[in-house]
């Protein structure tokens, strides 16, 4: 069982704060570090790899710092968004060189099983340079485990595999999750993170935004004001019949139409029709306008 | 630290830079035959040949090659992060990859050197500049090494170490040739065998232990640097 903590760490470049005061504490299983680009996640991941040192804080692994400490690399496995591999190599070569580096008693069998666990037996003789994205990725995730570490680190492990390879890895964090290792994964991709693992860690702007079950940050996220771009054959009479309906908490007049702020998805989305026929408005155009994640994560912020 | 060694060989010979090793070495030789075969007296060839092609470009260009071909390359394409997350003490890395550098350029350089001694001078003289070059490819590597950690343009950095520090104001500053690892070379060359080819400028002592300095100086400090070796999130 490893603990992986981070106390009160920042981490700054210059005068910009990538990582500002946040601590976490991450248990046995899987959890997802969301966050949209740009939002830190590749910096605490680099923090906790020990492949950069915080600027205030202390990361560590079962108490022991990352930073300066490469005796933890025998407990932590790192998968990083760069796919750089000795492409000269082939991969059973490789995963048997990084059994080696991890001195393990049996790096042939432990390269062996690492690469049977992500089903690259069949191309393990191919020179890396000619694997496609996937198969790259998989050989790295193979290096990664073959040491059988109790932290695996991965950042966007899924960027690059087609859905069948994504439902495998997924299928493999799972297992190595139910089996007790301690899995971080990043991802930009909020489906991705709700397929594979219940606990989150939200990073937005450098700061933690929420943490904890993936459902209840959902049902955060679906209580949070939704924003349409309405156009109607009369946007001022429409404007003013909507402004009467419960579900809607705001209405502006543009030039280009209407900006409804609705409270309640669901039922704005069935009232609108309703009112719109009642008043014998036509609709010409309803688009949500923030469904981007950036939007839903500037509103866990502020939440 | 074998395997760390094995991966950077395999690496470095596995890029098409290393056939960049090839034609400098033979060029070398072949200069040397050519006025041998002319029947061109040494004391018109030895100097150009043996100084200002062999110690002052062969032997320094190839280090630089090499250099930063085992290190520089892997921290530019970001396969150094396959290595740096092993429990290997940083020590073992640098002393894998800087065994690998010096081995290298000592064999590519020094080889030739003391073929073109001979032609020159005589079989002393050849072995005299070999053991100068082996000296300097410590010193050159442990040198180059580091600069792949210190800069992200360690070839730049390194041939202007060459070119102008060691090639232009050595020439004619004297007083930066106690920093010149050429000059280093050269020194204990000529102290081994004293010829008219080489203008030995500084005394063997200094020779030495400044060889000495810049190999062990800089194999402890990339040690140092690569114990902090710091990753830039490519989104952040």
């Amino acid at each position: 069982m490893s603990t992986v903590e981070l106390r009160n760490v920042s981490r700054w470049y210059g005068n910009v704060v990538a990582v500002n005061d946040v601590s976490m504490t991450l248990q046995p299983g899987v959890t997802g570090l969301l966050g949209p680009n740009g939002a830190g996640k590749t910096t605490v991941l680099h923090m906790m790899a020990g492949f950069l040192a915080p600027s205030k804080g202390a990361v560590t692994i079962d108490g022991s710092p990352t930073w300066r400490n490469p005796g933890i690399y025998r407990e932590l496995g790192l998968v990083a968004e760069r796919e750089a591999v000795h492409g000269f190599l082939t991969a059973r070569e490789f995963v048997t060189a990084c059994a080696k580096m991890q001195k393990l008693p049996d790096p042939a069998g432990a390269a062996q099983r690492a690469l049977e666990l992500v089903e690259m037996t069949g191309a393990q003789d191919r020179r890396i340079d000619t694997f496609s994205k996937g198969m790259r990725q998989r050989t790295r995730v193979a290096a990664a485990l073959v040491h059988e570490p109790r932290v695996l680190l991965l950042d966007e492990p899924f960027n690059g595999m087609d859905p069948r390879q994504r439902m495998h890895m997924m299928e493999l964090l799972h297992q190595l999750g139910d089996q007790g290792h301690t899995i971080l994964f990043s991802s930009h991709i909020l489906e991705e993170v709700e397929q594979l693992s219940g606990l989150v860690q939200v990073i937005v702007a450098g700061r933690l935004a929420a943490s904890g079950d993936y459902r209840r940050i959902r049902r955060l996220m679906t209580n949070r004001p939704h924003v349409f771009a309405v156009q109607s054959s009369d946007d001022r009479r429409l404007a003013v019949a909507l402004i009467g309906e419960k579900s809607v908490s705001g209405v502006e007049i543009e030039a280009s139409g209407l900006t409804v702020r609705a409270s309640d998805y669901g039922t704005f989305t069935r009232a609108l029709p309703r009112i719109a026929l009642g008043e014998g408005i036509r609709l010409r155009k309803l688009l949500p306008s923030d469904e981007s994640l950036e939007s839903v994560f500037s509103y866990l912020l502020e939440a | 630290m074998s395997t760390v060694a094995y991966i950077t060989a395999r690496g470095l010979f596995g890029r098409r830079r290393a056939l960049l090793l090839l034609p400098l070495p033979l060029l070398l030789v072949g200069l040397a035959l050519i006025c041998e075969a002319y029947d061109v007296s040494p004391a018109d060839w030895g100097q150009p040949v043996v100084v200002g092609l062999g110690l002052a470009v062969v032997l320094p260009v190839t280090a630089l090659i090499v250099g930063t071909g085992v290190l520089g390359s892997e921290v530019d394409d970001g396969t150094i992060i396959h290595i740096l997350t092993k429990p290997l003490p940083r020590r073992d890395i640098i002393l894998a990859k800087m065994l690998v550098a010096a081995g290298v350029t000592a064999v590519t350089a020094a080889v030739p050197l003391f073929v073109v001694g001979a032609l020159a001078e005589s079989v002393r003289f050849g072995l005299a500049l070999a053991v100068g070059a082996v000296a300097g490819a410590l010193a050159y590597s442990a040198l180059f090494l580091l600069l792949s950690l210190l800069t992200r343009r360690p070839v730049l950095v390194g041939l202007a170490y060459i070119l102008v520090w060691e090639g232009l104001l050595g020439r004619f500053v004297s007083g930066t040739r106690v920093l010149s690892i050429e000059q280093y070379v050269i020194g204990i060359a000529d102290k081994i065998a004293p010829s008219a080819i080489l203008d030995g400028k500084v005394s063997l002592p200094v020779a030495v232990v400044m060889s000495a300095i810049f190999a062990v100086g800089g194999t402890l400090y990339a040690i140092n640097r690569l114990g902090s070796f710091s990753m830039a999130g490519e989104t952040s």
